[in-house]
């Protein structure tokens, strides 16, 4: 009874003191978050800024900042947009860039998952001295190789082709893609492959059934990030391309007139940065899912 | 990104290695990290157990080559061999012989007739343009990993903190989306020297207008040689005033655009006995006037602030002009006053700084560049926070450790590891640092910008066409990255 009439008495006590203290935590907390909600503001400003820009005509551009469309809205206009679309060379150039980046993502990793299923899983003679190759490889940096190459294309025809583009990004995305390929591969139980190939599938099926399933988290964040990579690309575009051009380089062609063409400079690189953007956030999720969802079911 | 990748790593152990420690699966997530190119976090988790497995798998395959199809076909027929051979002459054939093929042509002259020896490379270090770019590429190596690793590491810790680190993280990890290229047009943008214009000088501009506020009249000057000081000094009337007296205090060089809202024509101020009174104005109309004289046509300066020293230099009294200029110190006691506009009427608005001028070029570019890489460096080391046994910090905050020794005693060691890749992968990064320079130093200004990976193009492709020197800034580049690889296949191995 006492026991009793004590806790009623302390429990209302009790629980001022916790929210006094989760008060007090949360007011401790503040600074923090305004701290953090201030960091991740300005990380997004300047891609806002170029945005907004994108949507300023050049003699506004001129004469004051983005953040005057913010209390004038009115400013704001598409045209840079619509004139971008049907008067420049920018459109081809996505283009061209798509074709680029579809096949400079889809080539390297269809020839380095075969690869890397043969590193991994089969054995054949110099397997080991060939992979110490391509680990050797990575160390390279892709200018020891822009000269050689550009003399090789040259006599080949394949300079200021797509096709030549393709193949560059493609042999540098080879090692990288293979040494992690195999080694995701390797990660597969070695059970997998023994009861397949007991119930009597080939070589073939297998690839396509049982490594190229499991290995799709890996592969996919292997296309997502070449994808990227191929994407964003300057220095082999500028030095390969000429009238094949990517939209890097059609924006770079643009940008030795800073301040004359910001109209067009604005939207470009904003679109241009917009496609990559967007793959990524999509394929984030996809990508989580598939590594989260686990595959061996 | 990182739940992505850490989810990896914890399938992984949960289907093999279902007794390790997370802090060994989070390892195995990390040593596919440093990568040849630029890397993404995300990328490509390989079973944490394939590390520890190579080793078993080798040695399995010395005892027993059942690793190839169960034992049911030949060695030799191995089905994909020819097929595999002809891959890997892909990169074989396009990076292994240029590779030779540049270390050759470096020893070469511009023509490619004459073997030089290593006049190429004497070149790169005795002229002005390419020790410039060498000279800034090692400032890049001293200050971008550092920084770059240091933010990744505040902004890791703290993330752990919020119920919202998800959001933040993504919008610090953003710009890794980007290109470097456009990442230096937005910049470009960002930094342009105008106030109004550029965004980070209007943001210094705020906070430097408030510590500083801008005075009314930052271009006045004295218009008459009574009035003597400077901008920043303030001007002083030469002769002192008893009370009972009038200072006159004409400037001049305030365009008509400057004058204050509000002024009228100036007034000659009536003496006051006991007082000082006063006019500060415009000493100045169309056609001349006579200087000194405060004459019709000619404005009050209002909102100035005046200020009354005694004979030893004391400010006595402070005051501010009236629409027409004038102003009055009243009930003075007698004495020699000295009559002074404070600096602060001078004080210029901010202007803005240079930063794509010849000398702050390369600190804006490395902005830019930390802007990107910063959200990778948070992602890689909150993945290796979250990896941290939480028993290991409860252990040190129940003995009685603040949170700053277990950051600095328990958190940072336990996090060498991926400190250590994240700070070598952005040194490997930073060495090649090429596209965000062409995009954010306007082109009069890239030389002063210039790096190696930057002359290299610039030398062979830019123009000047020279292939040898060309491939000799290549070789040299290429040495300059070999030792961080090797660093880091020995940390690698080390792991293993």
């Amino acid at each position: 009874m006492a026991v009793a009439a004590e806790e009623l008495r302390e429990r209302p006590v009790v629980v001022e003191e916790t929210v006094a203290r989760r008060i007090g935590r949360a007011a401790t907390r503040l600074p923090l978050h305004l701290m953090l909600l201030f960091i991740g503001l300005l990380w997004l400003l300047p891609t806002f800024a170029l945005f907004m820009t994108s949507l300023m005509t050049p003699e506004d551009y001129n004469s004051f900042g983005w953040w005057k469309l913010l209390s004038k809205p009115s400013l704001a206009t598409w045209d840079n947009y619509s004139s971008l679309w049907h008067d420049s060379d920018i459109p081809h150039a996505l283009w061209v860039t798509l074709l680029i980046t579809i096949g400079g993502t889809i080539l390297p990793i269809l020839i380095a998952s075969l690869a890397g299923y043969a590193f991994a899983w089969l054995d054949f003679p110099g397997r080991d001295w060939l992979f110490i190759l391509v680990i050797a490889l990575l160390v390279v940096p892709l200018q020891m190789a822009l000269i050689p190459v550009f003399k090789i294309y040259n006599t080949l025809g394949l300079f200021d082709t797509i096709l030549g583009l393709v193949l560059y990004h493609t042999a540098f995305a080879l090692p990288f893609a293979i040494f992690l390929l195999r080694n995701f591969f390797l990660g597969i139980p070695k059970d997998v492959f023994e009861s397949a190939r007991i119930d009597g599938a080939s070589e073939a099926r297998i690839f396509l059934r049982l490594v190229l399933p499991l290995g799709l988290p890996a592969i996919a964040s292997l296309a997502i990030f070449q994808f990227l990579w191929v994407w964003n690309d300057l220095l082999v575009a500028l030095t390969f391309g000429r009238e094949t051009q990517p939209i890097t380089v059609a924006i770079f062609s643009n940008v030795r007139q800073f301040g004359n063409n910001i109209e067009l400079i604005a939207p470009a690189s904003f679109i241009s940065l917009a496609i990559p953007l967007a793959v990524f956030l999509a394929f984030q999720r996809y990508f989580t899912q598939g590594l989260l969802a686990g595959s061996v079911k | 990104m990182a739940r992505a990748g850490l989810g990896a790593g914890a399938r992984g152990r949960g289907r093999a290695a279902r007794g390790r420690d997370e802090r060994r699966s989070g390892q195995g997530r990390r040593e596919a990290g440093p990568g040849r190119r630029h890397e993404f976090p995300g990328a490509p988790a390989p079973p944490s157990r394939s590390s520890r497995h190579r080793g078993r798998l080798a040695r399995e395959r010395r005892n027993e080559p059942a690793v190839r199809p169960g034992g049911l076909v030949d060695r030799r027929r191995a089905p994909h061999r020819g097929v595999h051979a002809f891959f890997q002459c892909i990169p074989s054939r396009t990076v292994v012989y240029p590779t030779i093929y540049t270390a050759w042509r470096s020893l070469y002259d511009r023509s490619g007739d004459n073997f030089i020896w290593f006049d190429n490379y004497k070149t790169i270090f005795t002229t002005d343009i390419l020790v410039t770019a060498v000279k800034n590429n090692a400032l890049w190596v001293a200050v971008v990993p550092a920084f770059v690793t240091a933010i990744g590491l505040i902004f890791g810790v703290l993330t752990e903190k919020i119920s919202w680190s998800v959001a933040f993280k993504t919008a610090v990890f953003m710009p890794m989306a980007i290109s470097l290229f456009a990442a230096g047009v937005i910049w470009r943008i960002m930094d342009q020297k105008e106030p109004e214009r550029g965004t980070v000088n209007a943001m210094i501009g705020v906070v430097s207008d408030w510590v500083n506020p801008p005075g009314p009249l930052p271009s006045a000057f004295s218009a008459s040689p009574t009035l003597t000081g400077s901008d920043s000094q303030g001007f002083t009337l030469r002769r002192p005033v008893a009370p009972g007296g009038t200072a006159l205090m004409p400037l001049t060089g305030i365009p008509p655009e400057d004058v204050p809202a509000g002024a009228e024509q100036a007034v000659q101020p009536e003496p006051q006995s006991g007082g000082i009174t006063g006019v500060v104005w415009r000493d100045f109309k169309p056609g001349g006037g006579t200087i000194g004289k405060v004459e019709p046509q000619e404005l009050g300066l209002p909102g100035v602030t005046v200020e009354l020293l005694d004979s030893g230099g004391a400010q006595v009294r402070s005051t501010t002009t009236d629409p027409d200029g004038t102003f009055a110190f009243e009930k003075l006691a007698p004495g020699a006053y000295r009559a002074k506009i404070g600096a602060q009427t001078f004080q210029a608005p901010f202007e803005g700084i240079a930063w794509l001028g010849p000398s702050l070029i390369t600190p804006a570019a490395m902005i830019a560049y930390i802007w990107v890489w910063a959200g990778f460096a948070m992602v890689v080391i909150a993945a290796g926070l979250a990896a941290i046994p939480r028993d290991t910090l409860e252990a040190a905050r129940t003995d009685g450790a603040t949170e700053w020794q277990v950051f600095r005693r328990v958190t940072v060691p336990l996090l060498a590891p991926v400190l250590s890749v994240v700070f070598i992968t952005m040194l490997i990064n930073v060495l090649k640092v090429f596209d965000i320079i062409l995009s954010v130093a306007p082109g009069s200004v890239q030389d002063d910008a210039n790096v190696i990976a930057l002359a290299m193009w610039r030398t062979s492709f830019g123009g000047v066409n020279d292939f040898g020197l060309g491939s000799a800034i290549a070789v040299f580049l290429f040495l300059l990255v070999i030792p961080i690889l090797l660093l880091n296949v020995r940390r690698f191995r080390r792991e293993v």
